[in-house]
């Protein structure tokens, strides 16, 4: 039994250590889940900055750049949000949720572009 | 400490560690798409009416004039102005016989003999008001299709007539343009659902391609946006939209009408007003 208790403390010590986040990568993620977690309550720029400091931390973090994208998108910033859904496709090819998350967004972009004079 | 104290401790862990492994949360977005004219100069629109044609049963003109104020008096800024709408084919079709007649005609050799010239002053509305006496040189008295349409475009380029028009209402955004509206028939493969019984006694919906004869409608909007300081064409945009429905179907002219523009007014109206679209995407860890 003691055994058993043991090993459930271990796995939710594992599951909640910070030591991960030491490293840049692991500081990355954080920033990544602090992200979703205010973009979650509607504080879309909050969430925005820490994508920002995401993608800085770690420039090969393609859910960074696709979360970055989908705020860019959120506040309306088009061309920046198309530079970030594309590193994000570019990052991770085969990720069919940010290949998704692009087709939406081109389907709107190009909505918002379309020629008034057709 | 007991068994289930542990497996509870134990289960609480597990729990953390799977939300721990979720990847991806859905969210909503609201994208921001911005008005594509900006119409911030003006405080008033005046939707003033439209060269329309196609079918006889559902009056374009006065319809579109109708749903487009409508629509803007509640999904935009501006002020819309209320007025009798334009019958911009008479107007054009004077304008034709008699260039001079125009508010802001410019110089151009008469097609025809002059005709007796408005008393001075008159506005755009007097000039409406006005009877045809003859017909017009060139403009064909009824629109059936677009070939009939174009005759009449030369009305949206004739500044001063729009000047003068946008001085009698205190410089608006005017909205004009050609409407369309004409009935269609078509026959062609469509893919239906037939219900079935299996050997087993179970319903069974198969896809199957039949050809059926259809009938509808289309809808061919032309908006015309002129500035009422200056009487210019600020922009243009086209649409067209059809619907068909089985044939032994009778739908009214009029439903169709409004379930074709229905279809397009989020359009017309992202022209002047910004709007937010709402959508999802999925946020990954």
């Amino acid at each position: 039994m003691r055994k058993l208790l043991a090993l459930a403390a271990l796995l939710a010590l594992v599951v909640a250590s910070p030591a991960w986040a030491a490293k840049p990568k692991g500081q990355a993620k954080a920033e990544v889940n602090f992200g979703i977690n205010v973009a979650q309550r509607g504080l879309w720029r909050e969430a925005i900055y820490r994508w920002q400091k995401a993608v800085q931390l770690d420039p090969t973090y393609a859910a960074a750049w696709n979360n970055l994208a989908i705020g860019y998108e959120h506040e309306g910033q088009f061309d920046s949000a198309r530079d970030a859904y594309e590193r994000a496709v570019k990052l991770d090819p085969n990720n069919n949720l940010i290949r998704q998350n692009y087709e939406f967004f081109k389907e709107i972009n190009d909505r918002a572009n379309r020629d008034p004079n057709r | 400490m007991t068994a289930r104290t542990a497996t509870r401790i134990a289960s609480l862990a597990l729990l953390a560690f799977a939300a721990g492994c979720t990847s991806f949360y859905e969210i909503t977005v609201e994208t921001p798409i911005k008005a594509k004219l900006d119409t911030t100069a003006f405080q008033r629109v005046l939707v003033a009416g439209f060269v329309a044609g196609g079918s006889d049963d559902v009056d374009a003109n006065i319809e579109t004039v109708r749903l487009l104020r409508s629509q803007l008096r509640t999904k935009s800024n501006l002020k819309v102005v209320e007025t009798d709408p334009l019958q911009l084919m008479e107007i054009a079709a004077r304008q034709a016989k008699d260039p001079s007649a125009a508010p802001g005609a410019v110089a151009q050799p008469p097609t025809v003999p002059p005709v007796a010239q408005p008393p001075a002053g008159a506005g755009v509305q007097d000039l409406a008001a006005q009877p045809i006496r003859q017909d017009p040189a060139g403009l064909p008295k009824q629109v059936r299709d677009e070939k009939d349409l174009q005759a009449y475009e030369q009305i949206f380029a004739d500044v001063g007539f729009w000047k003068k028009l946008g001085e009698e209402y205190q410089s608006p955004l005017i909205v004009t343009g050609t409407v369309l509206f004409t009935p269609l028939a078509k026959s062609g493969y469509v893919q239906q659902d037939r219900e079935t019984i299996d050997p087993y006694g179970r319903h069974v919906v198969e896809a199957e391609r039949a050809w059926k004869d259809r009938k509808g409608f289309s809808l061919s909007p032309k908006f015309v946006f002129i500035d009422g300081r200056t009487g210019t064409v600020i922009s243009s945009e086209t649409f067209h939209e059809e619907t068909l429905y089985d044939a032994a179907q009778n739908t009214p002219p009029l439903s169709s009408y409004f379930e074709l523009m229905d279809r397009l007014i989020p359009r017309f109206l992202g022209t002047l007003s910004s709007q937010k679209i709402r959508g999802t995407r999925v946020l990954l860890k």
